[in-house]
């Protein structure tokens, strides 16, 4: 390798912005693998997706009062999680439907509340996109204090959380409290969307939380193998994603995810018959 | 016809048990008790508000009036029908075994004492040498076993399985019979659903006839007449004995049944 070539590549480490950015995102890529194994297997991927939005709502509000976005877009997400997950159980409306009132209609109270107060608009439009430029220190402690939170919550509750995915009626019955996983899973997801949004954007974070999860099952069939093996795709993805949108000048949410989503492509297509098939068990993706 | 008499080695107990989803009454003032050492199979036509008396007595489903008591401290092994899982997810058979003792271990790795235990009821259950299979490489007959193995890990002192036998091939109902009546000899009491009236409802001891309500309680014998049958079938029914146990056919106007002759080669 050439010196000016390696000059270039470590060119934006020298921007405090950019180390701030990458440690984060790849925190993020890592936290949102991790926890994508749990949305893949419990078919929840359109929660996360629902999620994103709702948080968003909370995000808008919590810009305009100019209360903690943290604080404010916390208890907005954990709240629509906890809301989606009653209204599921009942069974009145199923998942999806009742995914499509909470998060849509938080989404629209945030758009409301932007039109409404258009000075919010810049932090809105990070939000919403994602962006490097405004990760302060504030969010690598969040982002890593969510992670160790996450990991420990699934290395504690391994069995239980493994058992309630599985077969959540014998876990019941057998004396698993399935709907503390649950409850637990949403907060951790809600939690893990609002400190890794500021990066990688409303729009696109549910992305983060499917991809390398799904990546990965297609490349083992063991669960305890995808819990360390999808973060380090997350995380992998998020390192080159944030490293080739600084020399090609575009997003890096956007570049994050089209590296997961070509390694997903290029596993596909090398993974053979046991792999594909694997990925057409998550037909609920 | 629910004369038994009351004992106080009864595992489960429903008390004018009444089940609904919203004005839907799928249960209805249903009494019986399970006792311990007893093979009880419910039976009944799809809809008859079996699956949801299984529910009602595991406490997955909340009686809308009456009750269901159960002995202080009974386990209970609970195997769901084969479908209800995703047979793709990415466990070993093994693990699924272990899961049942999920309350007793907080930390993710299965310890030698475990692998042991699992791979002996393996054994027991006819699936030696398997553990390490992912469970999506079993037979149906396999991963009902395996089923079975979970609930029984559980050390239960009752075995509930929900219609065992459906979906499955004649030998593997077979397999499945034979085991839950070695289970049974060996002392585990079972209480399971099913619509197979041939195959296995007139093999068990004892049946409960439900449609919404309990039309019957008794052995084979008692509970497989044409008039019994009839009102929870809601179509006339006829039954032939062979080999000394009922054998139930549906309305059979218009054929003949003739004796086979041997042909003329």
């Amino acid at each position: 390798m050439s010196g000016g070539l390696a000059a270039d590549l470590f060119e934006p480490y020298g921007f405090e912005f950019f180390r701030n950015g990458t440690v984060v995102a790849v925190v993020a890529g890592a936290l949102c693998g991790l926890l994508g194994v749990f949305v893949i297997l419990r078919g929840m991927s359109y929660i996360g997706h629902g999620l994103s939005h709702a948080v968003f709502g909370g995000a808008a509000a919590s810009a305009v009062m100019n209360f903690n976005y943290f604080i404010g877009a916390g208890l907005w997400g954990v709240v629509s999680g906890v809301l989606i997950g009653r209204i599921a159980r009942r069974r009145i409306l199923g998942a999806d439907a009742a995914i499509g009132v909470v998060t849509t209609a938080s989404f629209a109270i945030g758009l409301a509340l932007l039109n409404r107060y258009g000075q919010a608009k810049r932090s809105i439009e990070a939000v919403l996109f994602g962006s490097v430029l405004g990760v302060k220190t504030g969010d690598i402690v969040a982002v890593a204090i969510v992670s160790l939170l996450a990991v420990g919550v699934i290395v504690v509750g391994y069995r239980h959380l493994l058992f309630s995915t599985f077969d959540p009626e014998v876990a019941s019955v057998s004396g698993v409290r399935v709907s503390v996983m649950e409850v637990t899973l949403m907060v951790m997801l809600s939690l893990t969307i609002l400190v890794t949004m500021r990066v990688i954007g409303t729009l696109l974070i549910s992305a983060l939380l499917v991809i390398p999860a799904a990546t990965t099952r297609m490349l083992t069939s063991r669960f305890s193998r995808m819990l360390w093996l999808s973060p380090v795709i997350g995380a992998s993805g998020a390192f080159l994603g944030m490293n080739l949108a600084y020399h090609t000048d575009t997003s890096a949410a956007a570049m994050i995810i089209i590296v997961c989503a070509t390694a997903f492509t290029g596993v596909y297509f090398a993974s053979g018959v046991r792999g594909k098939r694997r990925s057409a068990a998550l037909g609920h993706l | 016809m629910n004369l038994r008499p009351v004992t106080d080695d009864r595992l489960v107990s429903c008390h004018h048990l009444s089940c609904a989803y919203g004005d839907n009454v799928v249960v209805s003032d249903v009494t019986f008790d399970v006792e311990r050492g007893e093979f009880v199979g419910i039976v009944g036509p799809s809809g008859s508000g079996k699956t949801t008396l299984l529910r009602a007595i595991l406490g997955m489903a909340k009686p809308a009036h009456g009750e269901v008591t159960t002995r202080k401290d009974v386990r209970l092994g609970y195997v769901p029908q084969v479908e209800s899982v995703d047979w793709n997810f990415p466990v070993k058979v093994l693990e699924v075994i272990v899961m049942t003792r999920a309350q007793r271990r907080v930390l993710p790795r299965i310890t030698p004492a475990e692998r042991r235990d699992a791979n002996d009821m393996l054994e027991r259950i006819g699936l030696g040498g398997l553990g390490d299979r992912h469970i999506r490489e079993l037979s149906g007959g396999q991963q009902q076993r395996v089923f079975i193995a979970r609930a029984l890990f559980h050390n239960p002192d009752l075995l509930v399985l929900d219609e065992p036998t459906t979906g499955v091939d004649v030998r593997t109902r077979h397999e499945v019979l034979h085991l839950l009546a070695d289970l049974h000899r060996e002392g585990i009491s079972v209480l399971l659903t099913t619509h197979d009236l041939n195959g296995l409802a007139a093999h068990l001891p004892r049946l409960v006839c439900l449609n919404r309500e309990i039309i019957a309680d008794g052995s084979p014998r008692e509970v497989l007449v044409p008039d019994v049958l009839e009102r929870l079938y809601g179509a006339p029914m006829y039954v032939l004995e062979h080999g000394g146990m009922p054998v139930v056919l549906d309305h059979t106007e218009g054929v003949v049944v003739e004796p086979l002759r041997p042909r003329a080669v």
